[in-house]
């Protein structure tokens, strides 16, 4: 149920970015959602891709602090409402949610959001009970 | 004294210090036992360079009192330094020892005209730093009136300086730039205040910034040296000359050597300055290696002294940095950071004087794989622990930076640790 996400420690400094994008294109590695967070010194590059363990073993040998992190890739209806359907559900469970980006694949009709979650194993229970739908890393990587 | 009669001096006061040390300091018995040396072989001046050197580990393996020469019982005071790991170096004082501090202080102060008609605004640290007591100490043995401030609050300084009509200001140099900058904003028209001379030491500086503490706060500065070990402030200082700073040669043998082959040159070649106590009883010191680097000039001074003149501090044989009046040794970052990450860290320490301000510590850590995390707030997190654990050693604060590997770059055995941005040779 769970995808993993490659977070990659960038220093703010320029073309850095593009490193990490070219030795991604050289290893013919797609990359289907990312989000950078930043603080004045350096930036956290989060990506998720078609081939994770690939990916990083391409980006640490290139130089780059690579940690793999589980996320949730989650199906929102694409039509108002929708994320706020899920993130009321959470709320009202008491599920914590760290991060979230939108995932630039869509399902069907349906968009695809990843989320952080504290407590993920916990959080997968609740969210199938609640009929939410997960994706698992294979069903994303053949969107 | 002319340099005869003061060699003659000197070779008295060595044969006592040597018999001294051996009889009472182990750690100095084993050094002579060990090379078969009698304390009787020292008949003088020329023999001293038979006597093995004391480096500061020394100080660590003896820790705390072990160097000591004299019971505890006749020990007044106390003070540390930072050592190269964990423990400081430990320094003590007889009531003698305090009495000659606060002579040779007074000699020092002066020098730049210090009387007891001046007002002392002493704002060098007060506590195991020697610079806070040391000066005074030399400024009430003058007879002067000491306004025993100590460092920091720069406004309430320069308030008391125009309230008490201060005349002689103690601290170090990149205070006295400091407080010359603080004035300029808070408005105080510098030529109007009644201080006219600083006598400035504990860490490196240069004549650019002589010259500008000297326009900024209108008065004359002059550079003043000493280490803990030897004693403290007062060990060499500058005279109205500004030539180099006169050693306390009646209290003090230098010597120069090659930090390298240990080597004894003339005092006139550039390279360690190396100290052998006279006249104290706490803790003699017997060739002591400073790791500062200078030369020494024998030839007379315009203002009559005819102690040898040290030039400035022109840098370090090992990697000790003086930041803010403290000592830091990359040594002491590092087991920090391998307490923190449990494997051999890398980092760089990178020290910086931005015009007009005072030394900033900056650590650049590199983010290995087990350090970094998809939430910026765990790196936020680990910077601050980082940089409260330093301080808590250093005793000084500073700024961590977390960094991508291979930012700092390994070099061939040892690894560059510091980048020193302060300019410290003009």
């Amino acid at each position: 149920m769970k995808v993993s996400q490659l977070s990659v420690f960038l220093e703010n400094k320029s073309g850095r970015l593009a490193d990490v994008t070219r030795t991604l294109s050289e290893n013919k590695i797609n990359i289907r959602a990312l989000s950078i967070a930043d603080t004045i010194d350096y930036g956290l590059l989060r990506l998720i891709v078609n081939d994770p363990t690939s990916a990083k073993a391409a980006l640490t040998d290139a130089g780059f602090t690579v940690a793999l992190t589980e996320v949730l890739a989650i199906e929102i209806p694409d039509s108002p409402g929708g994320l706020a359907g899920i993130i009321d559900i959470m709320a009202e469970e008491g599920i914590n949610i760290e991060y979230m980006y939108a995932f630039v694949g869509t399902s069907g009709e349906n968009a695809i959001v990843i989320f952080r979650i504290e407590k993920v194993d916990e959080a997968i229970t609740i969210l199938q009970r609640k009929g939410v739908r997960i994706f698992t890393g294979e069903e994303l990587h053949s969107l | 004294m002319d340099r005869d009669k003061l060699r003659a001096l000197q070779s008295e006061r060595l044969v006592n210090t040597v018999h001294h040390s051996y009889e009472n300091v182990p750690a100095y018995k084993k050094k002579f036992d060990e090379i078969g040396l009698k304390p009787d072989d020292i008949k003088g001046i020329d023999d001293l360079q038979k006597i093995p050197f004391t480096v500061k580990t020394d100080f660590r393996d003896n820790y705390p009192f072990g160097m000591f020469a004299v019971p505890m019982d006749n020990i007044v005071r106390v003070h540390a330094s930072s050592g190269t790991t964990g423990k400081s170096t430990v320094v003590g004082y007889t009531r003698n020892d305090i009495t000659t501090w606060a002579e040779l202080m007074a000699r020092t102060l002066g020098a730049g005209g210090t009387t007891k008609g001046d007002v002392v605004q002493n704002a060098y640290g007060y506590g195991l730093f020697t610079g806070g007591l040391g000066a005074h100490y030399g400024a009430e043995r003058i007879g002067a009136s000491v306004v025993p401030i100590s460092g920091g609050n720069t406004k309430r300084q320069l308030q008391i300086m125009e309230d008490f009509g201060s005349t002689v200001l103690c601290c170090t140099p990149s205070y006295a730039l400091l407080m010359g900058e603080a004035a300029s904003e808070m408005g105080i028209d510098t030529s109007k205040l009644s201080l006219r001379v600083a006598f400035l030491g504990a860490e490196p500086w240069t004549e650019n910034m002589r010259r500008e503490i000297e326009t900024s706060l209108s008065i004359d500065a002059l550079d003043i040296y000493g280490l803990s070990e030897v004693m403290g402030p007062g060990v060499s200082y500058e005279c109205m000359e500004k030539g180099g700073l006169h050693i306390n040669e009646d209290h003090f043998i230098a010597e120069i050597i090659d930090p390298d082959t240990g080597e004894v040159l003339p005092p006139s070649a550039t390279g360690e300055l190396v100290f052998t106590s006279l006249t104290k009883e706490a803790l003699p010191l017997l060739r002591y290696r400073t790791r500062d680097i200078t030369y020494i000039d024998n030839t007379p001074c315009a203002c009559g002294r005819t102690f040898g003149r040290m030039h400035r501090v022109m840098g370090r044989s090992d990697d000790m940095l003086i930041i803010r009046g403290v000592n830091v040794f990359p040594s002491q970052i590092e087991s920090v950071l391998i307490d923190i990450e449990g494997t051999e860290p890398h980092y760089i320490i990178v020290v910086d004087r931005e015009h007009g301000k005072m030394d900033e510590l900056e650590v650049w850590v590199e983010v290995s794989p087990e350090l970094v995390s998809d939430e910026v707030r765990s790196l936020e997190a680990l910077e601050r622990k980082i940089a409260h654990e330093l301080h808590s050693v250093l005793n000084i604060s500073l700024k961590v930076k977390l960094v991508e590997p291979k930012t700092i770059a390994r070099s061939e055995g040892k690894a560059k640790r510091v980048i020193d941005r302060r300019d410290l040779n003009k």
